[in-house]
């Protein structure tokens, strides 16, 4: 059954999962990333010591 | 509201993305994997009166430590005490208990800095977001073991990873915060901790509320269960938790994931003391704290690289590599120092933390693979007390060695060989728990039906 913009309901729900999945993994990974990078930033004074 | 958080309200509809659940597991785990970061805010809390200085009435470091010891163990105990709950009601619901205990736990403690009341802290942090600490780890793994039976490892070791990711996060959001809240009249922890309190609990409910469970008779497309013949540990059927703490292969993997943690808070609990000291002269503060760092990064990368593995050689041939391995590295790590390479050193304790953290990831998979993944959580929330018993043990037990070793004598240099042996031992002794893990007896099942009557067929199909 094609809705108003011509897409069936399987199709508007694996682009709505597409979405989500985008946001979801973007809210967790942004984070993770700035700490990974800060921690990084941090290590190096090892680096430079040893 | 109740009826709205239920299990039985997020079932999945057909088709949906299972890639969706690991966001949600990893929000909640790195809120809580804060706890790893908790020491950042030791110095200022000894300062809460005086500011710039510590004054008499301010808190010491011996009270402050409490607070993380208080948070380890109420992990431990709610995770085993509200396991089965846990496992019955779904993980949205447990994913909104736990953000509002790890949430408000952090809002007492900063009303217990405010008025410079520990007991406040103690119960906010220590019992409180404890609780939210136990009962959020366990939340995601049985819906991910669910949604992942081909990949229990990778799936349960992301989301653990996030874990060990949450201190990288909020180590350097904290002393941001901190020094943005700084003034000559205040250390600027309390509204730390309101701030961190309000973006955890915004952000766990975030996960929470976006967890589905597969519907009954979900499977992967084209995934076939592997035969008992051809992985003789991984079972089809179910133990419940009351019957797998009678097995021996319970209290076995009780050893195996005690004796792992020990021997890592052994190293992380004096990481950056020992690299000092080992290394007299030739590496600060500052770059201790940046082999701490790395560490911490080993320890996140190991959780999921490690626990990925195990999906393809297997849980147990993955402990025996932790035990060996290890065993060799930490017998190493005295004649690293000695030798005075400071790469060799720190590779050695980089690669044995990240066998720490590759426990914790990998333990869940083997829970279900040995008791089934009907009450994964539940059984997972029990073994979790190793990890209290190891929290509360390990550093007294490396402190105490370490004092001994100085008191007679030893330079501070080499006061750590004798821990790193001691470690080893612990090692070997979790070698040998490891290897005695055989499948659970046929008694010990829950059903004569392989895939169990009542709806496991979901998780089995």
């Amino acid at each position: 059954m094609a809705n108003k913009y011509g897409k069936t309901s399987n199709e508007a729900a694996r682009a709505h999962d597409t979405v989500m999945l985008t946001l979801a993994w973007l809210a967790v990974g942004i984070p993770l990333v700035w700490g990974v990078v800060e921690t990084l930033k941090k290590a190096m004074a090892l680096f430079g010591a040893a | 509201m109740a009826g709205f958080l239920g299990r039985e309200q997020i079932i999945a509809r057909p088709g949906f993305n299972r890639w969706l659940i690991p966001p949600c597991a990893l929000a909640t785990h790195l809120c809580i994997g804060q706890a790893y970061a908790l020491s950042v805010f030791n110095l200022p809390l000894t300062r809460q009166l005086g500011v710039a200085r510590s004054i008499a009435g301010d808190w010491r470091l011996t009270q402050l430590g409490w607070i993380f010891t208080l948070a380890i163990v109420s992990l431990g105990l709610s995770a085993a005490l509200f396991g089965k709950w846990v496992q019955s009601e779904g993980p949205r619901k447990s994913g909104v208990v736990a953000a509002v205990c790890w949430g408000f736990g952090f809002l007492i403690g900063a009303l217990g800095i405010h008025l410079h009341q520990l007991w406040l802290v103690y119960f906010g942090y220590g019992v409180l977001g404890g609780c939210g600490l136990g009962i959020g780890y366990i939340t995601p793994v049985s819906t991910l073991i669910s949604w992942f039976p081909d990949r229990r490892g990778m799936s349960t070791g992301m989301a653990i990873m996030g874990f060990g990711g949450g201190a990288l996060i909020a180590s350097p959001l904290s002393d941001f915060l901190m020094r943005h809240f700084a003034s000559p009249t205040s250390t600027g922890v309390a509204p730390t901790w309101v701030v961190l309190g309000v973006v955890y609990l915004a952000f766990m409910l975030g996960g929470a509320f976006g967890y589905r469970v597969p519907a009954p008779g979900w499977k992967p497309e084209g995934w076939v269960p592997p035969s008992e013949k051809a992985q003789a540990l991984i079972t089809r059927y179910n133990v419940t938790p009351a019957d797998a703490i009678r097995t021996p292969q319970f209290w076995l993997l009780w050893v195996v994931l005690c004796f792992n943690v020990t021997a890592g808070i052994g190293v992380l609990g004096q990481a950056s003391a020992m690299i000092q000291e080992v290394f007299k002269g030739r590496i600060n503060a500052s770059a201790a704290a940046g082999f701490v760092g790395l560490l911490g990064l080993f320890n996140m990368a190991g959780r999921f690289l490690w626990a990925s593995l195990s999906d393809k050689i297997g849980r147990k041939p993955t402990y025996m590599c932790f035990f060996a391995l290890g065993t060799a590295l930490y017998a190493l790590v005295p004649l690293a120092g000695k030798s005075g390479s400071v790469a060799l050193f720190a590779a050695c304790v980089c690669l044995i933390i990240s066998m720490y953290g590759g426990g914790f990831a990998t333990i869940p998979a083997y829970l279900a693979d040995v008791f089934g993944t009907k009450y994964v959580s539940a059984v997972h929330g029990r073994l979790l007390t190793a990890w209290s018993a190891a929290g509360v043990f390990g550093p007294v037990l490396v402190n105490y060695i370490r004092q001994f070793q100085i008191d007679h004598g030893i330079p501070k240099s080499e006061a750590y060989n004798v821990t790193m042996y001691v470690m080893a031992g612990l090692l070997v002794i979790g070698f040998f728990a490891n290897l005695a893990v055989k499948p659970v007896a046929d008694r010990y099942h829950e059903h004569s039906d392989p895939l169990g009557a009542r709806g496991d067929r979901r998780v089995m199909a």
